[in-house]
C-alpha cells in the first residue's frame, strides 16, 4: 500500500485553498499511517472543525468529523470503548487550544493512546481569519486589524506540562522529520501530540507580508530553531528570540496510560 | 423466569437498569442530583467488562458517549439542569449523526445553579428543543423506582431503534426516592438496525432509519455533524437534500408516535382528567385513590416525547384537562396544542410536589 490508498478519491477535489500548508501535513501523517501497516478497518480519524479538521473526511477508514473543540473527548470515548482501534486525531489551533483547550490539556493528563496531530496555521482560516490563540503577537488578522496584542500559546509546551508521553514539532518544510514524528507518536503507547505549523496563504499570508505562498514557507524554515541548538543556546545563557519556533522531539517519556489494547499494557 | 425484591434509591435502579440493558460505557461529570447514577456505574461497570470515565465537563461527557456508541457499545451519561444546558450542542450532534445514546435528567430548580437539592421538570422542552435547528428525540418519564429501572432498559432499545438520542427526563424526588422494586433476572434487548455491506451507510429504510454501520468493521463510515448525503459526505449548500434529511430525522420519529406511547388510562369516561408524567403522578394517584366516591379521569404518561396526542380523545366526555407539573407549564402547552377542551395548567415551583389538597381542590372547583 501507498499512502494514496488511504484516500478517498470519490472525495475530490478537496476544499482547501491553492497552496495551503495542511494537504502536506495530512500525507505525512498517511504514509506514517501506512508505514506502520495497520488494516483499515482497525484505524480511526477523529476531528473537530475547521480546515484540519475536514481532512478525515477525505480518508477510507471509519471517521468521524464532531463538533468544534470536542475531537478529543469524542475520541476518548473511541478509543475507551474499543482500545483494539488505532485512533488518530487531526485538529488546528482554534480548535484545539482555544475552544478545546479544555479537553487538550485533560487527555494529556490522562496519557489516554490517541495521536493528534494538529495543523497550527496561526489563524482561524475556515471562517475567513480570525486572531487564535498561537496568533503571534503584532500579526494582522479580522479580529485583530492593528495586531495582536495577546501572548500566543505554546501548544507543545502546553502538551508537556499537562503530561504528553510524546510531543513533537515540526513544520509543513519538514516533511521528513515530520513524517517520523508522526510515525514515533504512532508506536507510542500513551497521548502522542505532534504540532505542525503550517503556512495559511489565504489568511494569514496576505495580510502579514507574505506575498507568495514560497515566502511563509521561507519564513517559517527561517524560524524553525532545533531543539538541540535551542538547549546549546539556553546553556550558553543566550535568550531566545520570541519568534522562533522550537522544533523537534520536545518530548518522550513513559507515564502511565489511559486505552492501552490488552496486548500492549506493560506490567 | 426469577426475579428478586430489593428496596432501592430512583438513581440506583436506573443504573441497575442500564446495566441490565447491556450499557457498556458510562461518560460522566458529577453533579446533584444525579451522581449517584454516575458513582454505581463507576463500581460496577469495570467489573462487567465496561468502561466507566469521568470526564472534564458535560461537554465532554456526552462526546465521550457519542463516540463509544460509534464502536457499538451502548453508552449513556447523566446529568441535571447545568449540566445539561452544556450537553446541548452535542446532543443535535447525535441526533443529526443518527448516534443511539441514552442521557439521564434527573432534574433540578433552575434556571441557572438554582436548587441543585429540589425537584423539578423544567427541562422538559429543552429535552425536546434545547438544541438548535429541527431534529427530534424520545423522552421517557419514570414515577417510580421501579420505572426508573425499567425505562432506563427500555431507553437503550429505542435508542437503538430509532438511531436517536433517548432521554430519562426524570427529577430529583424519584432520583432519590427509596421504594421497592421487583428486579427482573433480564430485561429485553433488542439490537441495531443492521447495516448491510456495500450499501450505503445513512440511506434509511422503510421505517426512515439506516442500518448502523458501526466502526471497526471496515465499513469505512465518514460521521459528520455537517448535512451530508446518503454516503455520509458533507453536502452543506444543497437545499433539497438538507430539508430532505431534517425532515426524515424529524419523521422518523414522530410518525412513531403511537408505537412509542406508553400511557396510562383511569376512568375514561370522567369529565375532568389530569395528566401527569413523573413525580406528579404520585400526587394524582393519591387523589384517586383519597376520593373513591369521585370519578377522577387520569392520563399518565411515560413517553413524553413525542406526545401521545392520541390519548386525549379516549376521554370521550372531558370537558377539561388539568396538568400538574413542576414547571410553569411546560407540557401543558403541549397538551393545548392538541386537546379540543380547555387544559388548566397547575405549575408548582420551589422544589416541593404539590400535595393531594392542593390538585382536588382544583378538581373540585370544576366539578
Amino acid at each position: 500500500m501507498s499512502f494514496e490508498d488511504w484516500f478517498r478519491q470519490d472525495r475530490l477535489p478537496h476544499i482547501y485553498c491553492a497552496g495551503c500548508g495542511n494537504g502536506t501535513i495530512i500525507n505525512c501523517t498517511l504514509a506514517a499511517v501506512d508505514a506502520m501497516g495497520w488494516a483499515k478497518e482497525d484505524t480511526v480519524f477523529v476531528s473537530g472543525i475547521g480546515c484540519s479538521s475536514r481532512a478525515p473526511g477525505y480518508i477510507v477508514t471509519d471517521s468521524l468529523h464532531t463538533t468544534h473543540g470536542r475531537a478529543l473527548a469524542f475520541a476518548t470515548g473511541v478509543k475507551m470503548a474499543n482500545p483494539k482501534l488505532h485512533v488518530v486525531v487531526f485538529t488546528g489551533d482554534g480548535d484545539l487550544a482555544a475552544i478545546g483547550g479544555n479537553h487538550f490539556i485533560h487527555a494529556c493528563r490522562r496519557n489516554i493512546d490517541l495521536t493528534v496531530v494538529c495543523m497550527n496555521n496561526q489563524i482561524y482560516g475556515m471562517t475567513g481569519g480570525q486572531g487564535s490563540p498561537t496568533t503571534p503577537r503584532g500579526c494582522i488578522s479580522t479580529t485583530t486589524p492593528y495586531g495582536s496584542t495577546e501572548p500566543a500559546f505554546d501548544l507543545s509546551e502546553l502538551a508537556i506540562a499537562a503530561g504528553a508521553n510524546y510531543v513533537a514539532r515540526w513544520t509543513s518544510y519538514h516533511v521528513k522529520e515530520l513524517e517520523r514524528a508522526v510515525k514515533t507518536g504512532l508506536e507510542t503507547p500513551g497521548f502522542s501530540f505532534i504540532e505542525a505549523l503550517v503556512q495559511c496563504p489565504t489568511n494569514f499570508g496576505r495580510r502579514n507580508k507574505f506575498r507568495q505562498v514560497a515566502d511563509q514557507i521561507e519564513y517559517i524554515k527561517a524560524h524553525a530553531l532545533l531543539k538541540a541548538k535551542r538547549d546549546r543556546l539556553l546553556e550558553q545563557g543566550e535568550r531566545i528570540p520570541e519568534d522562533m519556533y522550537v522544533v523537534g522531539e520536545l518530548m518522550r517519556r513513559s507515564r502511565p496510560a489511559m486505552g492501552l489494547a490488552p496486548t500492549e499494557v506493560k506490567p | 423466569m426469577t426475579s428478586r425484591l430489593e428496596f432501592w434509591q430512583g438513581n440506583i435502579a436506573s443504573a441497575e437498569g442500564a446495566l441490565a440493558a447491556g450499557c457498556r460505557f458510562f461518560g460522566g461529570y458529577p453533579i446533584t442530583p444525579s451522581t449517584e447514577i454516575a458513582e454505581h456505574m463507576a463500581a460496577k461497570l469495570p467489573k462487567r467488562g465496561g468502561v466507566f470515565i469521568q470526564m472534564e465537563d458535560e461537554l465532554a461527557s456526552i462526546a465521550s458517549v457519542i463516540g463509544a456508541s460509534w464502536t457499538g457499545a451502548r453508552a449513556m451519561t447523566a446529568t441535571s439542569g447545568p449540566g445539561f444546558s452544556l450537553m446541548m450542542e452535542n446532543i443535535g450532534y447525535a441526533a443529526m449523526t443518527e448516534t443511539p445514546c441514552v442521557i439521564v435528567n434527573v432534574q433540578r430548580g433552575g434556571p441557572s445553579t438554582g436548587q441543585p437539592t429540589m425537584a423539578a421538570q423544567g427541562d422538559m422542552m429543552q429535552c425536546r428543543f434545547g438544541s438548535h435547528g429541527d431534529y427530534a428525540i424520545i423522552a421517557l418519564c419514570p414515577a417510580s423506582v421501579q420505572e426508573m429501572y425499567d425505562l432506563t432498559a427500555k431507553a437503550f432499545n429505542l435508542a437503538d431503534k430509532y438511531r436517536v438520542p433517548v432521554f430519562l427526563m426524570t427529577d430529583e424526588v424519584i432520583g432519590h426516592m427509596r421504594e421497592r422494586i421487583i428486579v427482573p433476572d433480564a430485561v429485553e434487548h433488542t439490537g441495531r438496525p443492521a447495516f448491510v455491506p456495500g450499501t450505503l451507510p445513512f440511506k434509511p429504510g422503510a421505517d426512515l432509519v439506516p442500518g448502523f454501520p458501526e466502526f471497526g468493521k471496515g465499513y469505512g463510515t465518514h460521521v459528520t455533524g455537517l448535512t451530508h448525503d446518503e454516503r455520509g459526505y458533507p453536502c452543506a449548500t444543497n437545499p433539497g437534500l438538507h430539508a430532505a434529511l431534517v425532515k426524515r430525522l424529524v419523521d422518523k420519529i414522530e410518525s412513531a408516535t403511537q408505537k412509542l406511547a406508553d400511557f396510562d388510562v383511569v376512568n375514561p369516561d370522567a369529565e375532568q382528567v389530569f395528566i401527569a408524567y413523573g413525580a406528579p403522578v404520585r400526587t394524582v394517584q393519591q387523589v384517586i385513590h383519597d376520593h373513591p366516591d369521585r370519578k377522577i379521569g387520569f392520563l399518565r404518561v411515560r413517553t413524553v416525547w413525542p406526545f401521545p396526542s392520541h390519548a386525549l380523545a379516549l376521554f370521550k366526555n372531558a370537558r377539561r384537562f388539568i396538568v400538574p407539573e413542576l414547571n410553569l407549564g411546560q407540557i401543558a402547552r403541549e397538551i393545548e396544542r392538541h386537546a379540543k377542551v380547555p387544559v388548566t395548567s397547575v405549575p408548582k415551583l420551589g422544589g416541593e410536589l404539590h400535595t393531594p389538597g392542593e390538585l382536588y381542590a382544583v378538581w373540585e372547583a370544576g366539578a
